[in-house]
């Protein structure tokens, strides 16, 4: 049971993340989905700290404000600063991360949070820090709840706004002349993906997040060349790094959350070399076949 | 104050060795990361310096010991190939940059949690304080640390001292770099090591996850203050080690508090105060700057408007109401009110009761502006073949910029004329 429960976790979050990494490796964004996700940690600090306990919606706006508070000061560093674009995000999530890891260590004794736990965060407590009603009923572990609640929200969102995500990713001027708002698009997807990294951040850590942000879109971008198909691959790819992170860590007695990145590599690694889409393999058999081809039109 | 004196004296033996520790370290992240950041990489030190995190724990497990040079050999072994890793990703794949710097920084990086934590549950006891590695130790560094990590930061310098002039050539023009016949593949290769070493030895004051402000942020700093490289890393070192000395004093008096993310708080409102305020470069005085000109700008269209409308009706003597001037010129309400009343301030209108009045100062600016424009429709007709109905927009912006001189070397080469490419006279002095 504990197994299915972190499994469930697992999925849950690598799919979210996953899904919303499709729009963000496509944006050339995938580096904001890092800095958000290491810069929300002063929000959760203060949300702890000001509301006393570890409400999730606290954690969920502070998390959030901070997450668009990120995009909003890298573009200003960028655009009014003309900061160049990688140092203007390099230096803006190490200052906030900085800022809230201070703030653990002020609040240290008052907040239940420490540094290992941001970084990669605990998930073999998921199915012990259960949700019980106050009717006193058993509904399961709290995290399931959570992922699973923001997992509804970001399917609502790729679904009501799937056209609109799909134009301003691709073609941007284009949706701009349809009038569709590239800036309020680009804002919602920013608060989502901050959402959910926050969501995330107690079983997975920060650092992690972007693993299961990164890692399972990209596989999935080497074996097809269709958005949809995408999207599906990045699901089925996101159970596998959960089984099998799940497996890994049992077997060599390690943090789950480490092995299920590790696992992640592994199944982009396979993509890579094996992967139709521009793997390793076809790209050298196409060309063998071209050389071929030209030494016999010889 | 009692505390300050202590630290900065250096007597205690200890407090000089983390006060030397930190200046090389902070030190030779800043020289490296000046030269990434001018060659717009880096975001690859943050990957580096996730990656460097299994090569420790792999070390340790080799080693079962921790002996500092070969957590350092492990370090370099595997942040090296995460540079290589992101090279071959980008090289062989549609896969951008952005996503294989990513990738290669979260999946490196969770390999060497497994491992770390594998170490941890092993109950093996020397690996104790090997999660420093994770946020640092700079207040807490001891004599061995400072000359292991010492070799490495003055043979990293020492490098960059001896290429100097080749990594700058490298830094701002790759293809110049190449044209001149330097090995640039080679180069570019020391600089990888480069930054691979100065992360090594950078992660041990301030950890994994902030060893990417010690590489960017002092150079972006530095960076709003001079266009001259010798002057860029010379600021650049000063930020790094003024926040590294601060940064371990803070956390010398109050023992709670983490150095590293001291250090990079610090690091990050020097930069700040250099984004804002830095001379020229800084938000503030481009904002300022480009209010000023807008300003400019303004002023003479009102001027020019009050000039059309003498023209119209030949007589520059006579009042203009408010309406009279929204009708010939679309405004800005609230900014034609605001710059009405500067130019009177000025002393380029009067104000009666009917309206506004060019004083003999205005007259001459509404003249030279109105000038201009005409030359310079005149010039682009005749000069660049451009059709007579296509040349009043760029008329509108350049009449602004054309300096005195310019606008003698106009009308010499266009031989002084009497008329616009529209037929509208000219207005001399």
């Amino acid at each position: 049971m504990e197994a299915f429960w972190i499994i469930l976790t697992g999925t849950l979050v690598a799919t979210s993340c996953g899904l919303l990494g499709n729009y963000l490796i496509l944006r050339r964004m995938a580096m904001m989905g890092d800095a958000i996700s290491h810069a929300v940690l002063p929000g959760i600090v203060l949300a702890f700290f000001l509301t006393g306990t570890r409400d999730t919606i606290a954690m969920l706006i502070g998390a959030g404000l901070l997450g668009v508070l990120t995009t909003f000061i890298i573009d200003f560093l960028h655009k009014r600063g003309k900061l160049q674009a990688d140092a203007s995000i390099g230096v803006t999530f190490t200052s906030l991360f900085a800022i809230g890891i201070i703030l653990i260590s002020a609040f240290a004794g008052q907040v239940d949070l420490d540094q290992d736990c941001v970084l990669y965060g605990e998930i073999a407590y998921v199915p012990i820090d259960l949700w019980i009603s106050n009717g006193g009923t058993i509904l399961g572990p709290r995290a399931i709840w959570i992922s699973g609640g923001v997992l509804i929200l970001v399917l609502l969102l790729i679904s009501l706004g799937y056209k609109e995500l799909y134009l301003t990713t691709f073609d941007p001027s284009y949706a701009g002349v349809v009038g569709i708002s590239v800036g309020l698009w680009q804002a919602l997807l920013m608060g989502a993906v901050s959402m959910t990294t926050v969501a995330s951040f107690e079983s997975v850590g920060a650092i992690l997040v972007v693993a299961f942000l990164i890692a399972p879109p990209a596989t999935a971008y080497l074996l097809t060349t269709r958005f949809r198909t995408m999207l599906w691959l990045t699901v089925g790819i996101a159970f596998l790094t959960s089984t099998g992170g799940y497996v890994l860590a049992v077997a060599i007695d390690g943090s789950i959350a480490g092995a299920m990145a590790t696992i992640a590599g592994i199944l982009f690694a396979i993509a890579f070399v094996f992967g139709p889409e521009g793997g390793l393999m076809s790209r050298r058999k196409k060309q063998a076949t071209l050389e071929e081809s030209t030494v016999s039109a010889a | 104050m009692e505390a300050f004196v202590e630290f900065f004296s250096l007597r205690d033996p200890n407090i000089r060795y983390v006060v030397l520790g930190t200046i090389l370290l902070t030190a030779s992240s800043a020289v490296v990361g000046t030269f990434t950041f001018l060659q717009k990489k880096s975001l690859v030190g943050d990957a580096v310096a996730h990656a460097v995190l299994p090569g420790v724990c792999l070390a340790f497990l080799l080693a079962e010991s921790k002996n500092p040079l070969l957590l350092i050999v492990g370090a370099f072994v595997t942040g090296w190939l995460s540079l290589v890793v992101i090279d071959t990703i980008t090289r062989n794949s549609k896969i951008k940059e952005d996503t294989a710097i990513g990738l290669v920084l979260s999946v490196f990086f969770g390999v060497g949690i497994l491992l770390l934590t594998n170490i941890q549950h092993s109950g093996n006891a020397a690996q104790s304080g090997l999660d420093s590695f994770l946020f640092g130790k700079a207040a807490a560094l001891l004599p061995n640390d400072v000359r292991a990590f010492g070799i490495l930061a003055v043979l990293l310098l020492a490098v960059v001292g001896l290429l100097y002039k080749e990594f700058k050539i490298l830094a701002f023009d790759k293809n110049y770099a190449a044209i001149l016949g330097l090995p640039v593949r080679a180069l570019e290769l020391t600089l990888t090591t480069l930054t691979v070493l100065a992360v090594v030895v950078g992660i041990q004051a301030v950890g994994v996850v902030l060893m990417a402000a010690m590489l960017i942020t002092p150079a972006a700093a530095a960076r709003f203050w001079t266009d001259r490289l010798s002057i860029m890393l010379i600021l650049a070192t000063t930020f790094g080690v003024i926040s590294g000395v601060t940064g371990s004093f803070i956390s010398y008096t109050a023992t709670a508090m983490p150095t590293g993310p001291w250090v990079v708080v610090i690091i990050s409102i020097i930069a700040g105060i250099s984004f804002f305020f830095a001379p020229r470069k800084g938000i503030f005085f481009r904002v300022r700057r480009q209010m000023n000109n807008r300003r400019m700008i303004l002023d003479e269209n009102i001027l020019k408007t009050f000039f059309n409308l003498g023209e119209n009706d030949h007589s520059f003597k006579e009042a203009r109401s408010w309406d009279q001037l929204l009708v010939e010129r679309h405004f800005v309400p609230r900014r034609l009110r605001n710059g009405l009343a500067r130019l009177r301030r000025q002393g380029f209108l009067e104000r009666q009761s009917a309206g506004w009045v060019l004083t003999q100062a205005g007259f001459e600016k509404g003249k030279r502006t109105v000038r201009l424009h005409r030359l310079w429709e005149l010039y682009l007709t005749q000069y660049l073949r451009i059709a007579p109905d296509h040349v009043h927009e760029d008329a509108e912006t350049i009449e602004h910029v054309i300096t005195p001189e310019l606008e003698q070397k106009l009308q010499e080469k266009l031989g002084f004329p009497e008329v616009d490419p529209h037929q509208s006279e000219i207005p001399y002095r």
